[in-house]
């Protein structure tokens, strides 16, 4: 039997390095309009924000633990965002992924894709030897020291935006901002977990998960 | 008029809730253009309109989780309707044949659109008010045999009236075409069920009805929209949690004496053990230790003490409950939850910090059962997470009493004559006066001080 031959669909990866979070959006944004028009291949875009607490559409303020003002003092900015899932944190030593992905060209399922980005940090943590899974209930990638990593999503005309953030060296002193303590699973990160990968390791590994879930032929730009 | 749906968003996806309307009553909308987000799962996603119009009505508010294909919302497509009540920058009226599109790709494109029978359509002459057109689609009249006496032979309210008495009076002549369009469209939709406790679960797909609230906010939205001008406030209707909580809030300080009394402690003790050992505690359990269990450890100590503080009030008796059900506030995106931590009396500092980490991470999922909010006998809100150094919390009935924890800060004190540096937090004890004298009040909140402050208990 012959095999069958069929064209894996091109992704094209971009490593940023570190943009604050207001360029990064615009930035999307601006692949997202390119996206939809059948411009551009999906993306998939790697960046750093300095320290940010962004809070989803669906986030309310009391869920944010301390004045805006306070977040300033602190050199955190603040932004209000249109993805899902509530408030996060994002800093140096973070791995933060933006895919602009056209689902109608992998599945027409969003919980499918949230899935598929789970599975692609639970498979490049597994490169460093790290147990990462699910929990039921609540989206993210989590280890059983805690959650290393966070998802929230944005879809327009089935294209996606915003996405993941790992955490792979962030100093998690900063995750006091936003989580009651003592009233949550912690947070914890590759280094927290012995683990001393540098970012470029990790990027490759995310990229090669990527590339293998969503079955898309990555092209680095 | 054309239903607007809840769209399927995936295979395994059974249900959605609407987060945002992007568009408002009477506000035009283009095909293809956003008119609402739906969020499953940590996704958001925007759903274009399925077809250009006018939004008619909203059927379903934001915050409301439904099944799939359940209508709502409706725009008004144009087809049919008068052109002196068109907004004049209203987009031309799409044929209603073009509006189901199966191969279009956008996602509520991909979803059936059903089309509103033709006896519903407002073929008058002369503007209507939108009192006239809600009574003609709540009557199911067709406005058309209606005759006007109002200016420029404009339909009232009145000419309306007589026409329905009249209708009544000749049952036989009007029903048969406009009977199915009054049943698909009037018939109200069974109230949604009313949650015990306040915790929002998703209802079940089938039971997916809009909230009987909807009638009461069209009149505001329909009067900003009848002036034509920016509202200057935006109305955004109550989540079914957010007014279960404001009718507890309120029914509670009406019913209860409120006193709060505060007690600064030392926590310095505990502190220094907790940083000890919460290396060890968090590798060996997987969650991290906090000073709460602490707190709550000394609070069923306390309560055992002082059982009136474990008690409520049943007309002229008091009920003193055997079991020490400690209710925890846990925020929420959009409210808050008190699930409880049923014989807390039982558990060590361990066992606490399990039911903590667990009750809170699946109230914020949305997970826990009903009868774990239920039953709680004493709460403790720990409002120092969010930095607050004491507040005046309010009891949680129909219990009397409830225990606030601020946050614990290094602070200089004075310790034999010099000065020392102390993590220090306030206890702040709201009581209900009617039943709890303010001497009892604050020796059950030195009991708790006096535990945490010499606390002797091993962790790990």
């Amino acid at each position: 039997m012959p095999e069958l031959v069929t064209a894996t669909a091109a992704c094209e990866l971009r490593d940023l390095g570190r943009v604050r979070y207001a360029e990064a959006f615009v930035l999307q944004q601006q692949f997202v309009e390119r996206r939809k028009r059948g411009e551009i291949p999906d993306q998939l875009l790697i960046v750093e924000h300095p320290h940010v607490v962004t809070m989803g559409r669906n986030a309310h303020d009391e869920n944010l633990l301390c004045a805006p003002e306070l977040l300033d003092r602190a050199g955190i900015e603040f932004h209000r965002t249109d993805r899902g899932g509530d408030v996060t944190y994002h800093g140096p030593g973070q791995i933060v992924g933006y895919p602009i992905f056209d689902l109608r060209e992998w599945k027409r399922d969003v919980v499918a894709y949230v899935r598929g980005v789970e599975q692609v940090l639970i498979d490049a943590l597994a490169e460093f030897g790290i147990a990462a899974g699910r929990e039921a209930g609540a989206t993210g990638v989590w280890t059983e020291q805690g959650k290393i990593a966070a998802i929230g999503v944005h879809i327009s005309r089935w294209v996606t935006s915003h996405g993941f953030a790992l955490n792979v060296a962030t100093d998690l002193n900063y995750f006091r901002y936003i989580v009651p303590c003592g009233l949550t699973k912690p947070v914890t990160s590759m280094q927290a977990l012995g683990c001393q990968a540098d970012r470029d390791q990790v990027v490759a590994a995310v990229a090669r998960s990527f590339a293998r879930v969503f079955d898309r032929e990555l092209e680095k730009l | 008029m054309i239903d607007v749906i809840m769209p399927q968003m995936g295979e395994s996806i059974v249900e959605g809730t609407l987060t945002k309307w992007l568009k408002k009553p009477g506000e035009s909308v283009e095909r293809d253009e956003p008119l609402f987000e739906i969020s499953t799962d940590k996704v958001d996603t925007e759903i274009p309109s399925p077809v250009a119009g006018t939004l008619g009505e909203i059927l379903v508010q934001e915050g409301t989780t439904v099944g799939i294909n359940t209508v709502v919302g409706r725009i008004n497509d144009g087809a049919g309707a008068p052109a002196a009540a068109a907004p004049p920058a209203a987009p031309p009226p799409v044929a209603k044949a073009a509006a189901p599109a199966p191969a279009a790709p956008t996602p509520a494109a991909a979803v059936p659109v059903t089309v509103e029978p033709a006896a519903m359509a407002e073929e008058t002459a002369g503007p209507l008010s939108p009192l006239v057109r809600k009574m003609a689609r709540e009557n199911g009249i067709d406005l058309s045999q209606v005759r006007g006496t109002g200016a420029g032979g404009r339909i009232t309210k009145q000419d309306l009236e007589a026409h329905i008495d009249g209708r009544s009076a000749a049952p036989a002549q009007a029903a048969p075409a406009q009977a199915p369009a009054q049943q698909a469209y009037v018939a109200p939709p069974p109230p949604p069920p009313v949650p015990q406790a306040v915790v929002q679960q998703a209802p079940p797909a089938q039971q997916a009805p809009p909230p009987p609230r909807t009638q009461a906010v069209a009149p505001v939205q329909e009067q900003a929209h009848f002036r034509g001008e920016a509202p200057a406030a935006r109305v955004e209707p109550m989540s079914v949690m957010r007014q279960k909580i404001a009718e507890h809030m309120v029914f509670s300080k009406r019913t209860s004496a409120h006193v709060t009394t505060v007690h600064k402690v030392d926590m310095t003790r505990i502190a220094k053990m907790r940083d000890r050992v919460k290396g060890e505690f968090q590798a060996r359990h997987g969650f991290s230790l906090t000073f709460l269990p602490f707190v709550m450890r000394a609070t069923t100590a306390a309560l055992q003490a002082y059982p009136l503080l474990n008690s409520s009030i049943d007309g002229t008796n008091i009920i003193y409950h055997r079991d020490i059900n400690l209710g925890m506030a846990v925020a929420l995106e959009n409210g808050l939850i008190v699930p409880v931590i049923r014989n807390a009396d039982e558990k060590n500092v361990v066992g606490l910090q399990r039911s903590i980490a667990d009750l809170a991470s699946r109230a914020r999922s949305r997970q826990l059962r009903p009868d774990e909010v239920q039953a709680g006998t004493f709460s403790i809100t720990n409002f120092g997470s969010f930095g607050s150094v004491f507040a005046t919390p309010i009891i949680n009935q129909p219990q009397v009493a409830v225990l606030g924890v601020g946050t614990v800060e290094k602070v200089p004190v004075v310790l034999d004559d010099a000065i020392a540096i102390r993590s220090v937090c306030y206890l702040a004890l709201t009581f209900d006066h009617r039943l709890i004298d303010g001497a009892l009040g604050d020796q059950f909140t030195q009991k708790v001080k006096s535990i945490l402050e010499n606390w002797s208990e091993e962790v790990l």
